[in-house]
């Protein structure tokens, strides 16, 4: 074990680890925040808290993932590279390892044309690989980027995202790779609805022995609605939503797609668990955590390991 | 080269609107080459100046200059005596050459009259794209040529983002992914070995990080 992570331990135990996510706020609404994260409470190992999701400002990921520790859960803290240089994310990173947060996902991040901001100007000092290589010098070696000495080394369980949909595809499985040997302890993927091409990545994982190196957390999403399956399959860049999908989901009337999108999503989630090399699944269930313990309990998820 | 592009003429007319006599200055260099600022903008936009003062009521003078070069100090020398009443110059050059004008001739405003946008080539005619950013620590040689630094816009120096999609950038379909095209030349190359390489994080002195930046060579230097 490299860290104290409640996630490291159940995933280190053998268990199909399960996480979810949490937006923070766009506002001082802390009970706004803890009544979303009080619906994951139970149903999963970590509660991953967005960095600015979309390049839209919110409570920062690192204030949402203390609340949401208050609260007894265990936050993963998102960091991107896009707000922040390495100063200011080392920084957070002491300061969230100081107020018991162990777990993080390092991120390039949205580009800010696609926010509430898109006259600011994009950070990107380092970039993920970079920092993923950085918060893994900080733990194992006790050394800042800059190369001086950490007076109480942060022991992060470092985390890194995976797009199995992204071009190019041959590319991917490579790309993991050097997230891996930069020094990723687990991986959560973006949305999967087009399963045969995961396979056909996790194939390419597995040709290179890469799940036996790094955990692989597959990501889902359940759509709300016809509305959101056709924007996740033409407007979010990198999303690859294939077109049975969105006719199922036009197949019902519009007050059952809601309970539509839940059974693909637990669907999906079956056939996911069955894949070699799938170490656990990372539900993002976008303002809609309310939906997650039923997701979990129809897909098998629940009750989760004590660890 | 240096890529501008000219500014809008109201703002320009706002500029030189308390003058009697300006001098309107091109530059032959990179300004020519991208007709933002060479000898023929310069007509256009003088005949454009005096126009929409006439239509505004007011008289102006505009002498018209092209400089070879407006970034050195040896031929914005030669400005001395056609300076001679002028109240004001208006620059076409890009940054560089208003900034010396301005050192040289210090009790004359010096405006600029093009918007500097980046260092870039020439795509096709009309067309120039972004291709340095003059980070002071080239990295062609390990990616194909291409760089990801002025070409990726998340400036990603191990791969694309989980935006590339078809060959092109999240932002834009009119964007390629710098990382597309590294790695189809890296392909074509038969290097995508280097591809595996983790390009550690970058040291941001030499491209500015440690403040203005200054070459000094030795054997040149008087």
């Amino acid at each position: 074990m490299k860290t104290e992570s409640r996630l490291e331990k159940v995933l280190a135990a053998g268990h199909l680890a399960v996480t979810s996510e949490c937006g923070p706020p766009r506002g001082c609404q802390p009970a706004h925040l803890i009544e979303k994260a009080k619906y994951l409470d139970g149903i999963v190992d970590a509660v991953n808290v967005t960095d600015n999701q979309t390049a839209m400002v919110r409570m920062s990921s690192l204030a949402a993932s203390f609340i949401i520790k208050q609260q007894g859960l265990n936050p993963l803290f998102q960091v991107t590279c896009r707000d922040r240089n390495r100063l200011a994310m080392q920084a957070d990173i002491i300061g969230a390892y100081s107020m018991g947060i162990d777990t993080m996902l390092c991120l390039s991040g949205d580009h800010t044309k696609f926010g509430d901001h898109p006259m600011a100007m994009n950070v990107h000092d380092i970039d993920s690989i970079q920092m993923i290589q950085m918060v893994k010098d900080m733990r194992d070696k006790g050394i800042f980027q800059g190369g001086a000495e950490i007076k109480g080394a942060p022991k992060m369980f470092i985390g890194a995202a995976a797009n199995p949909f992204a071009d190019p595809f041959e590319l991917r499985v490579m790309r993991l790779a050097k997230k891996i040997a930069a020094g990723a302890d687990f991986i959560q993927t973006q949305c999967i609805f087009n399963v045969p091409k995961f396979e056909k990545w996790m194939e390419g994982v597995r040709e290179k022995g890469l799940h036996k190196k790094c955990y692989i957390l597959a990501g889902v999403t359940p759509c709300k609605s016809l509305g959101a399956a056709k924007y996740m399959a033409n407007r979010v860049p990198g999303m690859d939503v294939p077109k049975e999908i969105v006719d199922r989901m036009a197949s019902v009337p519009k007050e059952k797609q809601a309970e539509e999108g839940v059974t693909i999503c637990v669907e999906t989630i079956e056939k996911l668990k069955k894949i070699e090399g799938v170490s656990g699944i990372h539900i993002m269930a976008i303002e809609w955590e309310e939906k997650v313990q039923e997701i979990c309990e129809r897909a098998g998820l629940l009750p989760r390991p004590q660890v | 080269m240096i890529t501008a592009e000219r500014k809008p003429l109201e703002e320009l007319i706002e500029y030189i609107k308390p003058f009697k006599r300006i001098l309107l200055l091109g530059c032959n260099e990179c300004v020519t080459v991208c007709a933002a600022g060479g000898r023929k903008e310069v007509g256009l936009l003088a005949s454009g100046l005096q126009m929409a003062m006439l239509k505004n009521g007011s008289n102006i003078d505009i002498r018209q200059h092209t400089l070879e070069r407006q970034c050195d100090p040896e031929y914005v020398e030669e400005l001395v005596p056609m300076l001679d009443g002028a109240e004001a110059i208006m620059s076409m050059a890009c940054g560089c050459g208003v900034q010396q004008l301005a050192m040289r001739f210090k009790d004359k405003p010096v405006f600029p009259a093009v918007n500097t946008k980046f260092m870039g080539a020439s795509e096709r005619q009309g067309v120039w794209a972004e291709r340095c950013q003059g980070c002071g620590n080239c990295l062609l040689g390990m990616t194909g040529g291409i760089c990801p630094i002025a070409r990726c816009a998340k400036q990603l120096m191990n791969g694309p983002c989980g935006g590339s999609t078809g060959g092109h950038c999240e932002i834009s379909e009119e964007v390629d992914c710098a990382w597309q095209l590294i790695w189809d030349r890296l392909k074509a190359l038969g290097q995508t070995d280097m591809y595996l390489e983790n390009i550690p994080a970058k040291d941001w002195r030499p491209g500015g990080g440690s403040g203005p930046r200054k070459i000094i060579r030795e054997d040149l230097a008087e």
